[in-house]
């Protein structure tokens, strides 16, 4: 139908409006939000804005591209004319110029797309032989003395891992290993570098590399490299390209690290501040040891000297004045005794000799009459005339014999 | 354990490596909290401690790491451009 001056449509567009709309049905659609296109690059412009622009076209059609800066910085490979790639992004529409273009996040040359399904082959073979298994890791080394590291002698890799080395652990030693990285000859020289380091007995690898695109890191998904890290007699650390890169290098090493500075912290559990740390302890525990030891010994030299106390001389000394003391205690009792029983013993014989005693006889009324001339007792009959004593009670007295016819008949 | 007491503390402190300091100072540290030794030796022991754990702090302090290379079947000294 021919538009007239008198057409039914209502709708008044402004060239704004119609582009906008136009605009909102594109960026409305999933699939062209979300696209890889195959083609060649042209009009390839880099400003110093630091934004590309090309046109990427095949035979038959053209597509006007802009990647901006933030995602630039992150391309990995060299763009030229004439280069074919595969570029991903969203169309969208420039409503000043009116043209519909690609905005462009990602370029990867053609044949990655291949790349991939052989990634994932390799993976699938080498994982189901076991070269994956989680019981094959070991760990990595507390303190290292010497670390090993595989990687370019002249990337910004090898500079990040000595300085982080350099600041968390300077008493190491590092044996560097070189070898390309990228390319061709990358492959067999990255298992040539492993074997020699292995030979030098390290306690641990760092295999790493700067970051790149996914044909860079493509030597971290050789076969016969894998297989290497895999086998490997030294634990080994792959530290590839960036936090979201994944090589088989990864799955097959015993750490796999996200960048080559994260390689050289793994390989470094113990750092300066560590070390530091358990010297402070143990210098603490060095003292309090000592400390206790002494104090151990002080209570073992008291008890000790208690026990000398208790076996002194001196000791013995005064045990032996307590026996003397004792014994002179027990000699003055059974001296006591023995008198006491002498002097009862004594009383006992007093008392007989007094029974005995003839003064008592004589106050009974009894009398000695002993002769005056030689004291003789006289027990017979004495003659007239005698002169004798009469002892009584309270003294004595002279008598003489009278004659005495009766008394003289007996005579 | 063994004595740490023997030939090994014959070595001046100042000629051990840091792992030798350390190690020593480990064995040491057990030995005064394990056994019964005898005082002066203790005391001797705790001295060499001390001056081990100092040693191990000079030797962190002024660790530089040494870098070398594998030439062939060599190791020789890196030079490193990147700095």
């Amino acid at each position: 139908m021919q538009p007239t001056l008198f057409s039914q449509s209502t709708q008044q567009w402004t060239v704004s409006r119609l582009t906008f709309y136009i605009r909102k049905l594109l960026e409305e659609n999933e699939v062209l939000q979300d696209v890889w296109v195959q083609g060649e690059i042209s009009n390839l412009s880099r400003p110093a804005s630091g934004h590309i622009y090309f046109t990427l076209k095949d035979s038959s059609a053209a597509l006007r591209c802009v990647m901006w800066k933030t995602s630039a910085v992150r391309l990995g490979i060299p763009l030229q004319d004439g280069k074919a790639v595969e570029v991903h992004g969203r169309v969208g529409v420039y409503e000043v110029s009116g043209q519909y273009q690609l905005y462009v996040d990602q370029i990867r040359p053609v044949g990655e797309g291949a790349l991939y399904q052989e990634f994932m082959r390799l993976k699938a073979m080498l994982e189901a032989e076991g070269l994956f298994a989680e019981q094959h890791k070991r760990p990595i080394p507390m303190f290292p003395k010497k670390i090993g590291i595989v990687t370019s002698a002249t990337g910004a890799a090898l500079r990040d891992m000595l300085n982080t080395l350099r600041r968390r652990l300077p008493l190491v030693e590092v044996i560097l290993a070189p070898s390309p990285v990228q390319g061709m000859e990358a492959p067999p020289a990255l298992v040539k570098a492993l074997r020699s380091l292995i030979l030098q007995d390290p306690d641990v690898i760092l295999l790493a590399r700067g970051g790149g695109s996914i044909e860079d890191l493509w030597a971290f998904n050789d076969e016969s490299l894998v297989r290497a890290v895999a086998t490997s007699a030294v634990p080994v650390i792959c530290g590839v390209g960036h936090e979201t890169d994944f090589t088989l290098c990864d799955f097959a090493a015993d750490l796999r690290a996200p960048t080559p500075t994260a390689a050289a912290e793994l390989a470094t559990p113990m750092s300066l501040i560590d070390l530091r740390a358990s010297i402070s302890n143990l210098q603490s525990r060095l003292a309090s040891a000592t400390i206790n030891l002494i104090v151990e010994q002080k209570s073992v030299l008291s008890s000790l000297a208690a026990q000398l106390r208790f076996v002194s001389p001196e000791r013995r000394v005064q045990s032996g004045r307590q026996w003397v003391d004792e014994l002179t205690r027990r000699a003055r009792s059974s001296l006591f005794h023995y008198l006491r029983l002498q002097s009862a013993q004594v009383k006992g014989m007093q008392r007989r000799l007094q029974a005995l005693d003839p003064m008592a006889v004589l106050r009974r009324g009894y009398a000695v009459v002993t002769r005056r001339d030689d004291g003789s007792v006289v027990s017979r009959l004495a003659q007239a005339g005698d002169e004798m004593k009469v002892r009584v009670s309270d003294g004595e007295f002279e008598v003489r014999k009278t004659e005495n016819p009766e008394s003289n008949q007996q005579s | 354990m063994p004595k740490p007491s023997s030939k090994k503390t014959e070595k001046p402190v100042e000629e051990l490596t840091y792992e030798e300091a350390l190690a020593e100072l480990e064995e040491i540290v057990s030995a005064l909290e394990g056994e019964q030794n005898r005082l002066e030796e203790s005391i001797k022991l705790f001295e060499r401690g001390q001056a081990l754990a100092a040693h191990c702090g000079a030797l962190l302090e002024a660790a530089e790491i040494k870098v070398k290379q594998v030439a062939g079947d060599e190791v020789i000294p890196f030079e490193d451009l990147s700095e």
